[in-house]
């Protein structure tokens, strides 16, 4: 036991010396790590970063369904520069963002505020709030077609009962019809999960910040104003993002709606997208728009970072 | 300043009645604190003065006007709330000036009753902090600070110290009877702990099950509890209180001890009753009663001692220090002016 003991340090000297680079590797907690890192790298590579760049290098070429392409620059966007049905699709896109985005984030501030109160029945009616988040896009997408339908609309037919109008609505054949009918579906769609987030924004708020400002004499208006608002704006920011960033990717509603249609005045850059590499074939001139879409996202998330970034009152560590 | 009157106030939510007719006056200027365990009600009533509960029954008045039916804003009140509910998205100065802000109130006025109650609380330094970045202590001096810029006719606290560790509510406990010295305003305090009740109040309310039990300054509540809740409830350690008959000879316990008593009413002998005695009223006295020591702890200014005596343990605190072991015996003898007498079917006080 002595000598070994004592023989002990001699061994591991040699050894250090000798295999210092790949020992030193092993014990390294970072080497360790990277190779924890490797699997949600490898598919996030695999699975985003490669079709990504994919994409953005056939918006490059001039690549068909069936023949390899060459690349040619920047003429597919110089091409889609001086086509009007895509510039068509921008401004649907961006007046389908806007449009649903303000709508969706009133409607749902307004059902959050309401569901918050004291009302009977607050679990059920929470639960029902949420049914069309749970209906499968493509489900509810066929019930509002059929609502739009031009010969048997529910709604046409409502108001001529009630003689109101003499002949049924146009909804999606009329293009401005059509946008106001898609973004209504793509609201009432989207308003619960905003609704849902925000109520539970709403929860975290301690009800004697309420008291203290009933007492500090805010009116109903001004407690909204003053300690509602600006403690939700955290949660604001988050839901907004991804709100925008669904609705600008929209694809599923207007497909099973519109197809774009009619002539193209509904059709959003997602589907636009589509429509040109798949249905067409041209993948290089769709990969082109999908690629324009890219810069009006970032905006998107660039907004919302910084309104999540320039809140000084959530920095700063607690000292409890 | 106003004073405020409590009249026959009842509390219910549904049928459950958890307020019984409380009626208290409170004096122009008077620190008043409701003390009682968890769930007595005294919270209930406080957030009524304020006007954050609805009154069931009863009035309460503040200063000449009735304020039963006043929105709380109108009531020219301010409370301290036990998380302080400071705004956390506002700086120590917007929390303070909140509530001039949102009538309006200029500029420069503004300002200068904010860097007031900052000067008096010593908040001068951390007017631009947000509330996430102070400790517990200074949070709560921010809250006490939006009180005071308000200048209300009165304060409210509830339960103001117990989010704060023990020897900072020994701190923020001088400094809120230092303010109330020096801006005497009326003030309304509800503690569950009997000690800031007993170190602070001009008067207490003892609360308990949604009635008051008694009310008075807190020396007359210690010397003489009307009954065995307040006896049992006020001082620290508590009060021993042993259960036993009256009788010529003294007070025979269950564990058949006689204790002597003072002067008591003569119809009272052979009446089931509760004798009580505080730790502090025990002499040592070799010619005493036998009692064998339990435990002992010292504490350098004094001896607490729990001691078992006719198979009943009591709690001694002497002067002297002790040098007895654990299980030797020794003689302690009540200060037969301070014992206390309760009936034990009522719980009244036997004078």
């Amino acid at each position: 036991m002595a000598n070994s003991a004592i023989e002990m340090p001699a061994g591991l000297t040699r050894s250090r010396s000798e295999r210092s680079a790949w020992q030193k590797l092993c014990s390294s907690r970072n080497w360790l790590g990277f190779w924890y890192m490797l699997p949600a790298a490898g598919i996030l590579i695999l699975f985003l970063a490669y079709p990504l760049f994919l994409g953005v290098w056939l918006s490059f070429t001039d690549t068909k369904i069936g023949r390899a392409g060459e690349f040619i620059g920047l003429e597919n966007y110089e091409w889609l520069g001086g086509d009007s049905v895509f510039w068509m699709s921008v401004f649907n896109t961006l007046l389908y963002t806007v449009v649903a985005s303000v709508a969706k984030f009133a409607i749902g501030l307004y059902l959050a505020l309401l569901l918050n109160k004291h009302l009977p029945f607050k679990a059920l009616i929470r639960a029902l709030v949420l049914i069309p988040f749970i209906v499968p896009t493509v489900l509810s997408a066929i019930a509002f077609w059929w609502i739009y339908d031009s010969q048997f609309s529910i709604i046409s037919w409502s108001l001529r009962q009630l003689g109101w109008i003499d002949h049924n609505i146009n909804f999606l054949g009329d293009p401005w019809n059509a946008r106001w009918s898609t973004i209504f579906a793509n609201v009432w769609r989207g308003v619960p999960f905003i609704a849902i987030t925000l109520l539970a924004g709403l929860q975290t708020v301690s009800p004697s910040l309420y008291e203290a400002a009933t007492l500090d004499g805010a009116t109903n208006w001004q407690r909204f104003r003053h300690i509602t608002y600006p403690l939700l704006t955290p949660i604001i920011a988050v839901v907004m993002t991804f709100s925008v960033l669904f609705t600008f990717t929209d694809f599923q509603l207007i497909w099973a709606l519109t197809r774009g249609g009619p002539v193209n005045a509904t059709h959003l850059m997602a589907t636009l997208s589509y429509q040109r590499a798949i249905i067409a074939g041209q993948l290089g001139e769709g990969a082109a728009i999908s690629t324009a879409m890219i810069p009006f996202l970032l905006a998107a998330i660039g907004i919302a970072w910084y309104g999540l970034q320039t809140r000084k009152w959530q920095q700063g560590g607690s000292n409890d | 300043m106003a004073s405020v009157q409590i009249a026959d106030v009842r509390k219910a939510y549904g049928t459950t009645q958890v307020i019984h007719g409380v009626d208290i006056d409170i004096s122009d200027g008077e620190f008043v604190i409701l003390v009682g365990p968890s769930g007595c009600g005294k919270s209930t009533l406080l957030r009524m003065i304020a006007g954050l509960e609805n009154i069931s029954g009863g009035e309460i008045r503040i200063g000449p006007r009735v304020v039963n039916d006043v929105p709380p804003k109108e009531r020219d009140i301010a409370m301290v709330f036990q998380n302080y509910a400071l705004y956390p998205h506002m700086t120590v100065a917007d929390n303070m000036a909140f509530s001039m802000k949102l009538r309006k109130a200029p500029k420069a006025e503004i300002d200068e009753r904010v860097g007031k109650a900052a000067g008096i609380l010593g908040l001068d330094k951390l007017l631009d902090r947000y509330p996430r970045q102070l400790s517990g202590g200074q949070r709560q001096r921010v809250a006490m600070g939006r009180a005071i810029v308000r200048d209300p006719q009165v304060f409210l606290f509830d339960e103001p110290l117990s989010n704060l560790d023990a020897k900072l509510r020994v701190q923020m406990r001088t400094e809120i009877k230092e303010l109330h010295q020096r801006l005497k305003t009326t003030t309304v305090y509800v503690t569950h702990d009997q000690i800031e009740a007993m170190t602070m109040a001009d008067k207490i309310v003892v609360m308990h099950d949604g009635i008051v039990e008694q009310m008075g300054a807190p020396l007359d509540l210690y010397d003489n509890p009307n009954n065995l809740f307040v006896a049992a409830f006020i001082g620290s350690p508590s009060m021993n209180l042993l259960k036993g008959t009256i009788t010529p000879e003294g007070f025979v316990t269950e564990g058949g001890v006689t204790w002597p008593i003072g002067k008591h009413p003569a119809d009272s002998n052979g009446k089931a009753a509760v004798y009580g005695i505080r730790p502090e009223h025990f002499r040592l006295d070799p010619n005493g009663l036998k009692a064998e020591v339990v435990v002992i702890e010292p504490t350098g200014s004094e001896t607490q001692v729990v001691v078992r005596c006719g198979g009943q343990e009591l709690t001694c605190v002497f002067r002297e220090r002790i040098d007895a072991k654990p299980g030797e015996n020794i003689g302690i003898t009540p200060d037969t002016n301070v014992t206390h007498l309760f009936d034990a079917a009522t719980g009244k006080r036997i004078d």
